[in-house]
């Protein structure tokens, strides 16, 4: 198969970027979307032009690295994340375009590669159950009803890749973080640290330059692990008890 | 000077062994633990649960990986699970039994006393994974669920979905990120080691790159903890993640550590067919599957039609012919060989004739498509999306593919390498799984070691360096950061006419097809002529763009592979040495009658570590006897 690339070229982050125009030539329809990629980069190292800078890793679905927009869909045509598309979905002779996840919080580092990190410190605020390691009891010590455990597997699903808030017309994290805080919070083990964890990681997401939810469903729509946006409305609840119970001050 | 390799187990009884080491440990007090500088390298489940447990206890941690965030460490694509010895199911399991399971599993070549403590610990990490709050799968009572997996004839596999890595990962990554926020560890995501310091013998800091940046520049530390996982990417087409690598490893051995048992390398038997030239990497259906999925192919060669119309005489249910009492269960060296020896024979399935059926009709028969759905369902959906192709209505295609390695940096009993403050934990060590490696058994070793093992026997190194801080501005620093930078520019200088991925790929396909599932020595003996060729060639004529001090993924690259051919000529010269097959080992000169690994124990029942010599140099082999006194070393038979 073949097909015109116009593919988002940016040296750094400080640099301007623009679409170059790429031919992929001979592309076998069983190959996957990157490897169409590592295919074009190939022939341009060959031509002696920079290859074009992408994020990936497990090339599973799972480890929530790989990330670019094609034809203006975040990871792309189906359900998965862009490493799980291939190049069958396509026509023979289609134009593709390919670009970065944009956000004001997600800052470009090359081509389409950008830094997420800001992921990592809404954690870091709070996504977590401290228990130190050794002292925890007896694992079935504490049953959890298996609908409430299954619950919050959906929501501990989340691979953490951004997609949400690249397909958010505000930018917003609140998909990624309803399903931590929701993922804890259903949880008995999570209970101690509810009110604050809510508060601290909506806080934190403000504060690291994400928008508001409002209620566009983008974020659902295109999760590769299908997290559902009614978490979005547990936060909700969840924020809004924490500040009737006054732990804002936290 | 000839290295004497002192594994520090402890004496006294084997289920005492632990408890009298603890016992007997130094302790570092926590009003001294803010003074020691420890550098954790990699954030796998072994790396983010040691750099999350050593900061808790009041340790200076730096923990660094070459990944943009630590939850993305390769531990997070394991699907299947985590053994351990709960006997929840009441079905007999024991403490001893997971031990006599993964001492037998792995074909008698790993030590008593570690896989022992494995099998202590593996309690603990369950309780204490339960309390992070990872959403392991449950009974309707709300109590913990467990399913079965090759090798065992028990169920002790907890699980979360097919994502059980994730799930382990994200508690780690979580614990680990509550450090951070609390200070006590200092995150260096995007940043790779390339080389590790030494002062008067002693590892105390890593030459590191800021992947972004370009910038290269070092790190002291009282010690260094390495976590980086295994070298299957040796191969090229592994089922590991495109960025996981030898480098760290292989840098720490180039200075002094060890590297034992290179050619235990483990051949997952339920991976997607490879389809092409252009793949850039294999996938990876979880050994669950084998619960509830039977294996077979056509009993006829080269059977032509479809599988629905292969009536039940015709197939071949090998596995279940062969291994009666564990049936489609088998451990996966063996599962894997049985698939090569029936598609060598021409049965083989697809279109490239490397193949065979792993059908749920049955299963789907029996329990509805729901219940195959709620149990499999991600895999199920992974597969389609690869293979254009419905499970549940044709059965899966599945050929074995390189998955885990069981060899790695040698270790005492502390988890510390022969180099004084080098210590190395999960699948870069060799320590626990022998010769093959159970399935659902290689998180349980990461957290163990992660959680429970090093943070308590870190301080044996600890205690004997108060006051003994080095500084980056030593000489010894420079030194090594110099080699690096000139290692760098040499790479970026050559600009020759072959790609790195060209050079990965031939490097993967000579070791697959001579140092695979089956090896003799004729062939071993021509990939060791060939690889220095390779290596020669491609520090001659690779091209690799661009400049050092900028994101550069090429060059990255190119210093993995590069490693990856001096690496492959151990793991090849180690598989020649050992003339005896077991577990993933398997010399076609050594097998049974029926075809089965013939071990010889009196020859091999040892650790092979290998002592680095110089450049072009044939390496010091230095051997560790393997005791066994609580084993009866036997034939594994698993018919």
């Amino acid at each position: 198969m073949n097909f015109k690339l116009k593919v988002w070229r940016q040296k750094n982050g400080t640099s301007p970027g623009s679409f170059k125009d790429y031919d992929a030539k001979d592309i076998p329809s069983e190959a996957s979307f990157l490897e169409m990629l590592d295919i074009v980069n190939e022939t341009l190292v060959t031509v002696g032009e920079d290859p074009i800078a992408f994020d990936s890793d497990c090339r599973e679905g799972i480890c929530g690295t790989c990330s670019l927009v094609i034809n203006g869909v975040t990871h792309g045509p189906g359900t998965g994340t862009t490493c799980q598309v291939y190049m069958r979905r396509f026509a023979d002779g289609d134009t593709v375009w390919i670009e970065p996840f944009r956000a004001t919080a997600f800052p470009l580092i090359k081509d389409l590669v950008v830094d997420r990190s800001a992921f990592d410190q809404i954690i870091e605020a709070g996504g977590y159950i401290v228990a130190r390691t050794g002292s925890a009891p007896e694992a079935n010590s504490l049953p959890v009803p298996k609908h409430d455990a299954d619950l919050a597997m959906e929501a501990a699903a989340c691979i953490g890749c951004g997609a949400c808030v690249a397909a958010c017309p505000n930018s917003s994290a609140m998909l990624f973080v309803s399903a931590k805080v929701s993922h804890l919070g259903l949880l008995p083990q999570g209970q101690a640290e509810r009110d604050s964890r809510a508060v601290r990681m909506v806080r934190r997401m403000d504060e690291l330059g994400f928008g508001n939810c409002r209620n566009h469903y983008e974020c659902e729509a295109i999760c590769p692990a299908e997290v559902s946006a009614t978490f979005i409305a547990r936060l909700n609840r969840d924020y809004a008890i924490a500040a009737a119970k006054g732990a804002l001050a936290v | 000077m000839a290295t004497v390799l002192d594994s520090k187990v402890p004496s006294g009884p084997l289920e005492k062994k632990w408890e009298k080491h603890r016992g007997e440990s130094k302790l570092v007090a926590p009003n001294n633990r803010p003074k020691f500088d420890i550098i954790v390298v990699g954030s796998g489940l072994a790396g983010a649960a040691a750099a999350a447990t050593l900061g808790e206890l009041g340790y200076n941690v730096k923990c660094f990986c070459f990944q943009d965030s630590p939850r993305r460490a390769h531990s997070i694509a394991a699907q299947g699970g985590i053994n351990a010895a709960k006997n929840y199911q009441n079905d007999g399991d024991s403490v001893f039994r997971l031990f006599y399971d993964t001492i037998k599993g792995g074909d008698f070549r790993s030590r008593e006393a570690n896989v022992h403590r494995l099998a202590e610990i593996s309690l603990n990490i369950i309780d204490q994974c339960v309390a992070q709050g990872v959403p392991f799968a449950r009974e309707y009572g709300g109590l913990l669920a467990n399913r079965s997996f090759g090798g065992v004839q028990v169920s002790r596999t907890f699980y979360a979905r097919g994502q059980t890595g994730q799930q382990l990962l994200l508690g780690a990554y979580q614990a680990l990120e509550h450090e951070i926020a609390a200070g006590s560890v200092k995150m260096f995501p995007r940043t790779e080691m390339l080389d590790l310091v030494l002062v008067n013998g002693h590892a105390k800091g890593i030459v590191v790159r800021n992947l972004v940046t370009g910038e290269v520049r070092t790190h002291a530390a009282d010690t260094v903890v390495l976590a980086t996982g295994g070298y299957g990417n040796v191969f090229y087409l592994s089922t590991n993640a495109k960025g996981c690598n030898v480098t760290a490893t292989w840098r720490a051995h180039k200075r002094g550590a060890l590297f034992a048992n290179p050619c235990f390398t483990q051949i997952h038997p339920t991976c997607i067919p490879v389809s092409g030239s252009y793949q850039a990497k294999l996938t990876l259906m979880s050994e669950s599957l084998r619960n509830d999925g039977r294996v077979w192919v056509p009993k006829k060669k080269g059977d032509p039609r479809s599988p629905d119309q292969i009536p039940e005489e015709e197939r071949d249910y090998y596995l279940e012919r062969k291994y009666p009492s564990f049936g489609n269960l088998v451990p996966r060296d063996i599962a894997s060989r049985n698939a090569k020896e029936v598609c060598d024979e021409g049965r083989g399935v697809g279109p490239s004739g490397l193949g065979v059926y792993l059908d749920f009709s049955d299963a789907i028969r029996q329990l509805g498509e729901n219940a195959i759905r709620e149990r499999y369902g991600n895999l199920f959906e992974m597969y389609f999306n690869i293979t254009n192709e419905n499970a549940y209505k044709t059965p899966m295609r599945i050929y074995p593919a390189v998955h885990y390695t069981m060899g790695g940096l040698w270790v005492d009993y502390n988890l510390m390498s022969n180099v004084p403050g080098l210590h190395v934990l999960g699948e870069a060590n060799f320590s626990d799984h022998g010769a093959n490696r159970l399935g659902a058994s290689a998180l349980m070793q990461g957290l163990s070691d992660g959680y429970f093992v090093i943070p308590s026997t870190i301080a044996n190194y600890l205690a004997t360096q108060m006051g003994k801080k080095v500084s980056a501005d030593q000489p010894e620093f420079k030194a090594v950061e110099n080699e690096v930078r000139t290692r760098i520019d040499r790479l970026l200088s050559i600009k020759g006419k072959k790609t790195v991925t060209t050079f990965h790929r031939e490097l993967g396909l000579l070791v697959w097809d001579k140092c695979g599932m089956a090896r003799d020595a004729q062939g071993l003996q021509e990939a060791l002529r060939k690889i220095p060729e390779m290596r020669a060639e491609f520090w001659e004529n690779v091209h690799v763009l661009g400049d050092g001090a900028e994101f550069n993924q090429a060059l990255e690259h190119a210093g993995r592979v590069a490693d990856f051919l001096e690496f492959a000529e151990l793991m090849c010269l180690d598989a020649l040495e050992r003339k005896e097959s077991c577990g993933g080992h398997f010399r076609v000169e050594h097998q049974t009658k029926e075809g089965e690994a013939l071990r010889d124990d009196e020859h091999y029942c040892h650790v092979a570590a290998w002592e680095y010599a110089g450049p072009d140099t044939r390496p010091n082999l230095i051997k560790e006897s393997l005791g066994f006194e609580y084993v009866k070393l036997s034939q594994r038979s698993y018919k």
